[in-house]
């Protein structure tokens, strides 16, 4: 998690996007929908290639503000494995560094992930980020 | 106002900077706008299904209730208790058979009407209210609320305000008609604080121009061009409008040659997996973005086949929550529901042809807030008069909007178009 924090935090989307595995699914929904049991999704991406074509979009074509990410992890709790499959939820906190250096919270929620171990090695097969704050600042474009 | 409204030309085709910054103009707005004869977009019928179901919402910066009372009917009042002022309801939604006022228990009926409050007669004779007091003289302000297909409005002064049905036309109505057709399934929100003045976004969605040049993502994977068939089609007080485009009218070559000019990468992209572009026709119309903006704060908005509400609540002068409520049908099957979803990855926040526009009216608000006596530019499309138009390389509707908000507002100019 610390690698997956950090490549979106350098600017390194692509290798953010190599910690997930080919069948993957990473998705941004929020507590108030999910309390709601309402489906609605912020951005989802059900296999690799849509984490690609979003990273391959956000390079050459989409414009969004411009500013540095900073993710905060907090406590990590394993719920789960069954074989080689682990799932464990973890909170984050996002903040946003404007370039003239201002730093708000843009977000804050937590993980729940499921996370494929296998020769030592982790690919991550789910990410649903449930976030808490619902009212997005500005605009979301870099993953959280 | 800290000065009179200067408008430089009688067409709109000029509109000064100020007017998304002067603080006494927002709270005039609030007034003369949105607690005046507009209809005001509440929430979707389909929301509050059963007696006693409530929302919570806004209509410009007034906290209001939508609430089914027991008979069925629908009404809508302001959210802040007659007595002392606290907020009565403090849920988003729910269902409950009266509300309660947390201060002092106050209670109110779900048709908003105050029915009770403690102490009244006092306690062994002493204290209470005085014995002229009447309850139904002091209940909360209501909306009168009226019902389009399932689309709810509300108006604060219904004495002043047109007919619904004729405050939309048969423009508006007929446009809502597409889209509820036939029930509905709410399939949750979205919610985004863009901090610009409300009426960027109003102009954002009536700016047709905009919108294959900033979102790239569009032209690039050829979602929508301006070189498809299409166009902007207003209401008879050019108030609301609507933007749409036809699917697959336009060829690969008209798309290059006329995006030649811009950075547009029209050859050189492809998606790895293009299902989040499928577009399933689900209309007789086979149009595959249609975006009417109803005034002053509702929008619905088609592309491809994710379906949404829009309520623009201002917040403050500097500020605006976009809060958009995504649906399907009743009738959808689990594969269509999938698709719908899959497909919204294209609108809200962090939708890959909607991101763009809160980061472009957050960049107008940032620099124009020093624009003195500046104005904008409103001419794409041309001057003079207000019309429809078989193409979208138009800022029309815009200047539209500004004439019908400079009549409600009192402002218009001398020898003002409508």
């Amino acid at each position: 998690m610390a690698e997956y924090a950090m490549a979106i935090d350098d600017n390194r989307l692509e290798d953010w996007v190599e910690l997930f595995d080919e069948a993957c699914d990473y998705k941004v929904v929020t507590r108030e929908n999910v309390e709601q049991n309402l489906p609605n999704v912020l951005m989802w991406c059900d296999n690799k290639n849509m984490l690609r074509d979003r990273v391959e979009s956000y390079r050459h074509v989409n414009l969004y503000n411009l500013h540095y990410d900073r993710h905060v992890l907090g406590p990590l709790r394993f719920t789960g494995n069954d074989g080689a499959t682990w799932r464990f939820d973890v909170s984050y906190s996002l903040f946003q560094t404007e370039l003239e250096g201002a730093s708000r919270l843009f977000s804050v929620g937590r993980y729940r992930i499921e996370a494929l171990v296998e020769a030592g090695e982790a690919r991550l097969k789910a990410v649903t980020v449930v976030a808490d704050t619902g009212l997005v600042p500005s605009l979301l474009a870099t993953p959280i | 106002m800290k000065s009179e409204i200067r408008w430089p030309r009688n067409d709109y085709s000029r509109v000064p900077f100020r007017l998304h910054h002067d603080e006494e103009l927002y709270a005039l707005e609030m007034e003369r706008i949105f607690r005046g004869p507009a209809w005001s977009y509440l929430c979707l019928e389909a929301e509050i299904p059963n007696p006693g179901d409530f929302r919570t919402t806004w209509v410009g910066d007034t906290p209001v209730v939508v609430s089914r009372a027991k008979d069925g009917t629908i009404h809508a009042f302001v959210n802040r208790c007659s007595h002392r002022g606290a907020t009565i309801v403090r849920e988003l939604r729910g269902n409950a058979e009266r509300h309660v006022c947390l201060y002092h228990r106050w209670t109110y009926s779900t048709a908003g009407e105050l029915t009770g409050l403690p102490f009244r007669k006092g306690l062994k004779g002493e204290g209470g209210m005085p014995e002229d007091f009447e309850m139904k003289s002091v209940s909360p302000r209501k909306m009168k609320v009226g019902n389009c297909a399932g689309m709810l409005f509300g108006t604060f002064q219904p004495e002043k305000a047109e007919a619904l049905e004729k405050y939309l036309g048969e423009f508006g109505t007929g446009i809502i008609k597409r889209f509820l057709n036939r029930p509905i399934r709410v399939l949750g929100y979205s919610r985004q604080l863009i901090a610009g003045n409300w009426k960027l976004y109003a102009e954002n969605l009536r700016d047709t121009y905009h919108a294959s040049l900033l979102h790239e993502f569009f032209v690039t994977y050829g979602v929508d061009r301006a070189t498809q068939k299409g166009g902007v089609k207003m209401d008879e007080r050019h108030r609301h409008n609507m933007n749409h485009a036809y699917a697959a009218t336009d060829t690969h070559e008209d798309a290059k040659a006329a995006y030649a000019d811009t950075a547009a990468r029209l050859d050189r992209m492809r998606l790895r997996d293009s299902k989040l572009l499928q577009f399933k026709n689900e209309f007789p119309d086979g149009m595959n973005l249609a975006a009417p903006t109803l005034f002053p704060n509702a929008l619905l908005i088609q592309i491809n086949n994710t379906l949404a509400t829009r309520q623009i609540r201002p917040k403050g002068v500097g500020g605006h929550e976009v809060f958009q409520t995504v649906f399907g049908y009743v009738d959808d099957d689990e594969a269509m529901t999938r698709h719908r979803l899959m497909s919204s990855n294209l609108v809200g926040p962090a939708g890959f042809v909607s991101m763009e526009d809160g980061e472009a009216i957050e960049v107008v608000q940032k620099a124009t807030r020093s624009a003195g006596d500046a104005s904008a530019i409103v001419e794409m499309g041309g001057r003079g008069p207000l019309r429809d138009l078989a193409h979208r390389v138009t800022e029309t509707p815009i200047r539209g909007f500004w004439s019908y908000w400079a009549e409600l507002m009192g402002v218009e100019p001398e020898g003002a178009i409508r």
